[in-house]
């Protein structure tokens, strides 16, 4: 069992059940040993007094990183929303906790959480070495599927290993063993610093650098790769040897139309487009919704949701006026279509972001907003 | 006691054996609650009818919370709290005595409840939209349904675990465990129910999918928070098994720590949606709660029912403590109490002062808030002492009683 190159890291014994491992741990925390370790399945209620062992004090170090956490993301939240970039989000003040607490909660388990394994890491397990002398052996395959292992490291004050042998058969041990290691693999020489395997890491950083190079930049442009891109067509936004000036993309020829579109004739002539424009649609609750919307949408901000000049823009654009006056009333479909469409004082024309149909449902619209604002008598019933 | 099954167990001890002041506080305290109940009733109806509404819901939080225990216990196959659960069960008979809280509620119905206005009913549009469910005989007739299907489940749980101690018939477990299930779903249900009708319906304008289980929460810890003071106070006076160690404390404390962290994550749930969204018909609950003197209260909230007993119980050896154990009982005990006074109150502030809510009207103690506490304190103690009398204090027929003395961390 034992190599010459190989030191004693522990003596261990296997038990069978938990009731024994719990006695077993009783005894020989009785017995004085103070650098042993139990090893079970599952974890076994009442370990922690059989062994002795006071509550760990890592939870103040846990709650202390996770302070820090707090206090790092609520300087942070701070900054941003108050020196950097204060902006003023829904009407509430620019430091406003209650939309913070769940990323101040979550950074403070985060940071509490991460903390105490990266701590552990390094101050237990001594990362970045990623060995221990259990690892590999028959006691660790066996603890970890059906038997309680205990283990009494050497380097205790009190290590005898035939007084240990004794105590162990005397409880009742179905297996005693002593565990060797080999020294150089432990701490002093971590394999994930190991020169070969950093070597091999930059080795292959070095060859995907450079073939994704090659690859991207020269492979591609071989024949017969490169015949897709050397079509002996324009692509676009590129330059065009045919045209005098050396343009790729032409505009169309004037007085191209598009497919569907009819251009609006009456431009520059409200007087016209009042006398003969007729509104195509009919009315029916179909064109009434698409007006709605569209009223809702482009309208409504300036004219007020009624078209009643309520701006909800709070006068920081010239408020827009009433729909409901006698002047837009006396006006035809024609003189509302012709001022949506080219616009009027500082309203703009909504050519561009509103379709035919659409402007002529926004008409029918208003004309329901201003019969609804004179209802009479008939319309009531 | 005659018993055919293997009692390795030596223990007789009943309510008999409780300590004869236990009954003389009990019913100091109840006799102390009941003169100043009836004379806040005598010198001020409107305020004490309030907070004979507070005295209600408390006394059902600590019924159904202790009943919901029991069926908790059985539903997940606990084995630590067994050796409790005879305490628990003793303790949700007070959902069955809550109704007599109940009849100044209902002899008061106008004075606290808007929605009992006809007259006020019919030209309100969102009240009439809701008069199918806040209607006063609807409302009656879903009280009366909670207070008998929760007896029922109490027959069925209590009656089992009784006839176990003197049989150790193991099948009542089995029995009881397949009730706990439809229990949970009935009780999810009952819970909100009862939670909207008492508390919510005070602002009947008002709404919160949340409510139900902000209550849930409140009520589950103070029945934890009450569990843990008998358990200490009958360990104190040897009636329990010494095998009942800091172990099961522990488990005690746990709980009453992890129920804090949940009270507040459901309070602040309800809480930063509607201070986010800022509507106006979920807001108007807020609102008087943040003005006027309110805000010391709601912001001292935080404090009370977060910050201290999550200070007081964070720590593993808090939990195994005795006396930190019993200040953060009592101390839940307590921040339950505000916590039902900062949901009832600002509705009687607005009440008393004629709807004006902006002219200086904050939060008013006095010894009117104390008197249904302390009837409270006493229905608790002397119903505990009566209901135990004739029986052991631990299901000594549990199949599962000696494992649960067993138990370790």
């Amino acid at each position: 069992m034992s190599k010459m190159s190989e030191k004693l890291y522990s003596l261990s014994a296997l038990f069978e059940n938990a009731d024994s491992i719990i006695n077993a741990a009783n005894k020989v925390n009785k017995a004085g040993y103070k650098k042993y370790d139990i090893h079970t399945p599952y974890p076994v209620h009442g370990m922690d007094d059989a062994m002795g062992l006071e509550p760990s004090k890592i939870g103040y170090l846990t709650i202390l990183l996770g302070l820090t956490g707090l206090t790092l993301i609520t300087s942070f939240i701070y900054w941003i929303n108050v020196i950097d970039y204060p902006q003023v989000i829904g009407g509430k003040p620019l430091f406003s906790l209650p939309a913070y607490i769940p990323i101040m909660f979550e950074v403070t388990i985060l940071l509490g959480a991460v903390g105490t394994v990266a701590i552990l890491l390094i101050f237990y397990f001594k990362f970045p070495n990623n060995s221990h002398p259990l690892h590999d052996t028959n006691y660790m395959k066996n603890v970890s599927s059906d038997k309680f292992g205990i283990t009494i490291e050497s380097t205790d004050e009190k290590f005898n290993i035939d007084e240990i042998k004794s105590l162990f058969s005397s409880l009742g041990a179905s297996k005693i063993e002593e565990i060797y290691y080999e020294e150089e693999t432990l701490n002093f020489n971590p394999t994930i610093l190991d020169k070969k395997f950093i070597g091999g890491l930059i080795v292959i950083a070095v060859f995907t650098s450079f073939s994704a190079y090659m690859h991207l930049n020269k492979l591609l442009y071989l024949p017969p790769l490169d015949w897709m891109s050397k079509q002996p067509r324009l692509n676009a936004q590129s330059q065009s040897p045919v045209f005098a000036d050396g343009f790729g993309m032409r505009t169309p020829v004037m007085g191209t139309v598009a497919k569907g579109f009819i251009p609006y004739q009456y431009k520059d002539n409200q007087a016209d487009a009042s006398q003969f424009m007729v509104n195509p649609l009919e009315v029916n609750e179909r064109n009434l919704i698409i007006g709605k919307k569209k009223f809702l949408t482009f309208c409504s901000p300036c004219h007020g949701n009624l078209g009643n000049a309520l701006s909800r823009l709070r006068g920081q654009y010239p408020v827009g006026p009433t729909l409901h006056s006698d002047k837009v009333k006396n006006w035809t479909d024609g003189d509302l279509y012709h001022v949506i469409t080219v616009g009027q004082n500082v309203m703009p024309g909504y050519e561009k972001q509103i379709t035919r149909d659409e402007r002529w449902s926004i008409v029918l619209y208003i004309r329901s907003l201003q019969r609804a604002f004179n209802a009479n008598e008939e319309d009531l019933k | 006691m005659s018993s055919n099954h293997d009692k390795q167990l030596d223990y007789n001890k009943t309510g008999k054996d409780l300590p004869a002041s236990y009954s003389k506080v009990g019913f100091a305290l109840l006799g102390v609650g009941l003169v100043l109940v009836l004379a806040s009733f005598a010198v001020d109806s409107l305020r004490a009818s309030f907070n004979s509404v507070l005295g209600f819901t408390l006394l059902l939080s600590i019924g159904v919370g202790s009943l919901f225990m029991v069926s908790l216990e059985y539903i997940a196959g606990a084995v630590w709290s067994t050796p409790f659960r005879r305490i628990s069960e003793n303790l949700s008979v007070l959902t069955l005595v809550a109704p007599i809280l109940a009849i100044p509620i209902v002899l008061n119905m106008h004075s606290i409840y808007h929605w009992t206005h006809l007259e006020v009913v019919a030209t309100d549009e969102l009240l009439k939209f809701k008069q199918p469910y806040l209607n006063e005989s609807f409302f009656y007739v879903r009280s009366a349904a909670f207070f008998v299907i929760m007896g029922l489940f109490y027959y069925v749980f209590i009656s089992g675990s009784d006839k176990q101690d003197k049989t150790g018939d193991q099948s009542i477990t089995k029995r009881n465990i397949i009730f706990s299930a439809p229990f949970m779903f009935i009780f999810a249900i009952l819970i909100s129910i009862m939670a909207i009708d008492y508390l919510m319906s005070l602002e009947p304008h008002w709404f919160s999918t949340i409510f139900g289980v902000y209550y849930f929460a409140g009520t589950f810890l103070s029945a934890i928070a009450t569990l843990t003071l008998f358990v200490l106070y009958l360990k104190d006076k040897n009636l329990l098994p010494a095998a009942i160690n800091k172990n099961h404390l522990y488990n005690l404390g746990a709980l009453m720590f992890a129920f804090t962290a949940f009270w507040t994550y459901i309070a602040f749930s309800q809480f930063v949606l509607i201070w986010y969204a800022n509507l106006p018909e979920e807001t108007l609950w807020f609102i008087p709660r943040m003005h006027n003197g309110w805000e010391y209260l709601s912001i001292g909230i935080i404090l009370v029912h977060f910050i201290i007993p999550f200070g007081l119980l964070i720590q593993r050896k808090a939990k195994m403590n005795p006396t930190r154990l019993k200040i953060a009982a009592f101390w839940i005990l307590f921040a339950h109490i505000y916590d039902l006074y900062s949901l009832i109150m600002p509705t009687y502030s607005r009440i008393n002062n004629h709807e004006n809510i902006t002219d200086g009207n904050g939060p008013q103690f006095g010894w009117f808030e104390l008197a249904f506490p302390i009837l409270v304190a006493g229905i608790v103690m002397v119903v505990f002492g009566i209901v135990s009398k004739n029986k052991p204090l631990i299901p000594i027929g549990d199949p599962k009683l000696q494992r649960g003395l067993d138990f370790h961390l």
